[in-house]
């Protein structure tokens, strides 16, 4: 398909959206392409649904601009955009029947009484429900409730239809049917969808475009084997399939260090010596002899899948996890191979390590050897360091040195967290207070797009004092 | 069947208090003094149609200037923040934690001649009687039975849905498309149970008229309080007949509404 200007009809440009001081939206850029099945992919609290509704109209953002078709729409109430919604719990209305939700739109149009007979009875043909118009919608089932939703939008024959997770409601079988019905019904009326989803498998089925997005910006935007093969960053390898996550050393173009194991792979440009996040995609190992391989484990735990074993491997301190037809019993010593194709290599999400921040001494205690902080909006006591009162202090703490407060007192409160993403030792996590980012090595799972109390290890710091003005 | 047994109590206090009252009053009003089955009470009656009909007319106005005032008032408390909703039912409320008597009282002492809004009128050059007409007891009855128009228009509201708003305006309708087409269709329930509320009692109430109207407002709960302490037979009659009438009126009204909630 050749894209020219003139065929993207959304268009979202820098916007911006905050309540209550908490980002949802950080500035961010996305054009829909005309008759595309677009996806929004993201865990809950990325501010996908939020997207959604700023080009459905129900939202303004504070800053950015919203494109439809070429003009700007900023301002415009949502009955005046060609645009029509699915939400997420339906809304159908209760107090008409199926065919009364369905002509809603129409009526409202004025279309005439005849044409809206007609185009209520295509449109219950199209979404499977032939001889429906009389029944009551709260009668009907949630797959059934769902069509109605689809049909009282599509009817109005919307440039654009946005989905807000319309099939969550629904269990597993009916979700499935409802996802090729959807893509079907897309194809047939030729109209822009976009779908929003947390559901990463639901996204790689039906779209064509897929938006991975996590805390207010989008990670990548890409068809779905782009972003499954070619994932941008950790996290979108993370939340897209299944995927061990590694923290490697790219020590020349094709070169990577990954547990003391130098490995062959395909990307270049990352410079030398340059820590990386390696990804393999746990169906691209290759189970062989311990003798034919670099990488040696031991099976731990087996699981059958259906279509495959998932296998357990623990291979120097990390866990691995492989997908194969065939079982290697608990216990066995496997070699762990894989094709430099298949060993992706992406820059780290977060570069500082030494968790560096700056502290003001506001008290210091000689005789007890100790001193009282600030840092941002807390202040607290760190004991064995005595620095004089006035000092600003560079503290550097490695990730093992952060924790969260189990008994809720920590020394930053309301941190959020931004990501949570296993490294096959442990959980790397990336944490955003007011000020900075963090990274936490952490053994537990932590629940991300929470607020979290911070703890740090003072006996794993570094100090420095910071000379006259602020090098900061 | 345990769950039953805690409403006996009630069953009981309706049977002794309501029940009981209802078959005498049915009792009194088919006989005469000596005891005879008779028409006569009802023949008695006939001759307060005036007063009666008058009432009612009151009534309906009153009803309907509640629900004009009350309406918009419960939608807007219906789109506030759960915290808001809450102090703006609280401010609702407030009045009725007053006595009744009190309150009317107060009206009295508002308008009559000399009062606070008489003698500002006076003073931009408007001279008028106030007190004792039918529109100050217009006025004390819609003061009166407000928040009982506005609670369960307020409660019905506040159920309904957000999402189905911003639904309808997704289809195209702008704001008096989604009053219209969503927010009174599922607010019917609501309007009928204000009416109810407020018709009901206003019809038949008494002493608002004897403060606020003057001598020709009388009302009919006000003949029915009178009559009685010398002829309950004429007063159980007039009483039946007001209880028959908004009995027919509440059974209309509800056909209406069931209708209305069912078709477009």
């Amino acid at each position: 398909m050749k894209q020219t200007k003139n065929d993207i009809i959304v268009s979202l440009k820098d916007i911006f959206v905050e309540f209550d001081g908490e980002v949802i939206l950080n500035h961010i850029n996305l054009d829909i392409r005309d008759k595309e099945f677009v996806t929004i992919l993201g865990p809950s609290g990325c501010g996908k649904t939020t997207t959604l509704r700023i080009i459905g109209g129900f939202l303004e953002p504070k800053t950015g601009e919203v494109y439809f078709d070429g003009e700007k729409i900023n301002g415009l109430p949502p009955h005046k955009r060609n645009v029509n919604t699915v939400f997420q719990k339906y809304s159908l209305f209760p107090h008409l029947n199926v065919f009364d939700n369905i002509a809603f739109g129409m009526r409202i149009k004025k279309v005439p009484k005849d044409e809206i007979k007609k185009r209520v009875k295509e449109m219950l043909a199209i979404v499977d429900l032939k001889g429906y118009e009389k029944r009551s919608v709260s009668k009907l089932s949630g797959g059934q409730q769902q069509r109605v939703a689809i049909a009282r939008a599509l009817v109005c024959d919307p440039k654009v239809l946005l989905l807000d997770e319309p099939l969550g409601a629904l269990d597993l079988k009916l979700r499935k049917i409802m996802q090729s019905e959807l893509k079907q019904i897309q194809q047939k009326t030729n109209t822009t969808f976009i779908y929003v989803t947390h559901d990463q498998e639901e996204a790689l089925t039906m779209s064509d475009t897929v938006v991975v997005m996590n805390n207010g910006i989008i990670e990548q935007i890409g068809s779905p084997t782009d972003v499954y093969n070619e994932p941008v960053n950790a996290f979108v390898a993370d939340f897209i399939g299944e995927a061990n996550i590694l923290n490697g050393v790219m020590i020349d173009d094709c070169r990577v260090r990954v547990l003391e194991e130098e490995l062959e792979c395909v990307d270049k440009g990352f410079g030398q010596n340059t820590p990386v996040d390696v990804v393999i995609r746990p169906e691209d190992i290759e189970v062989v002899k311990p003798e034919e391989a670099k990488l040696v484990g031991e099976v731990v735990d087996v699981v059958f899948k259906g279509v495959h074993y998932e296998m357990t491997v623990m291979c120097k301190g990390c866990e691995w996890i492989i997908h194969s037809t065939e079982c290697s019993p608990v216990g066995t010593t496997i070699g762990m191979k894989v094709i430099p194709f298949n060993i992706q290599i992406m820059n780290k999400m977060f570069l500082d390590e030494k968790n560096t921040f700056y502290a003001d001494v506001i008290s210091s205690d000689k005789t007890e050897n100790s001193i009282t902080v600030r840092v941002e909006d807390s202040e607290f006591e760190i004991e064995g360091h005595y620095y004089e009162e006035g000092t600003k202090l560079a503290i550097s703490i490695p990730p093992s040195g952060l924790s969260i407060a189990g008994d809720g007192v920590g020394h930053l409160d309301d941190v959020y967290i931004e990501s949570v993403i296993f490294k096959g030792e442990h959980n790397e996590i990336i944490l955003e207070s007011d000020s900075q980012k963090w990274l936490m090595q952490s053994d537990v799972d932590e629940q991300v797009a929470t607020y979290v109390p911070v703890k740090f290890d003072f006996a794993k710091a570094e100090f420095r004092v910071m000379e006259g003005e602020n090098e900061a | 069947m345990r769950l039953k047994r805690p409403s006996i109590p009630y069953i009981a206090w309706m049977l002794v208090f309501t029940l009981v009252p209802i078959v005498l009053i049915l009792y009194y009003s088919f006989t005469d003094r000596s005891g005879q089955l008779s028409l006569e009470a009802f023949s008695k009656a006939f001759g307060y149609t005036d007063v009666f009909l008058r009432s009612l007319w009151i009534a309906f106005i009153s009803t309907l200037i509640c629900l004009v005032l009350a309406y918009p008032v419960a939608y807007f408390m219906s789109r506030q923040k759960k915290s808001v909703q809450n102090f703006l039912t609280m401010l609702i409320m407030i009045p009725m934690w007053m006595n009744f008597l009190l309150r009317i009282y107060a009206w009295v002492t508002l308008l009559q001649n000399n009062g606070p809004i008489d003698t500002m009128l006076s003073f931009l050059g408007i001279h008028t009687q106030l007190l004792g007409n039918q529109n100050a007891v217009i006025l004390g009855m819609v003061y009166e039975y407000l928040p009982f128009m506005v609670l369960p228009l307020y409660t019905v509201m506040s159920k309904i849905d957000f999402r189905l708003i911003e639904a309808a305006s997704d289809l195209g309708a702008n704001r008096i498309g989604v009053m219209r087409k969503v927010v009174f269709p599922l607010s019917i329930p609501g309007i009928i149970s204000g009416i109810t509320m407020v018709l009901v009692p206003s019809a038949s109430t008494f002493l608002v008229a004897q403060y606020l109207g003057g001598t020709n407002d009388i009302m009919i709960g006000d003949v029915i309080d009178k009559i009685f302490w010398s002829d309950n037979h004429t007063g159980s009659a007039i009483a039946l007949v007001l209880m028959a009438a908004i009995f027919i009126f509440l059974i209309i009204l509800n056909l209406f509404g069931d209708e209305e909630a069912i078709a477009e």
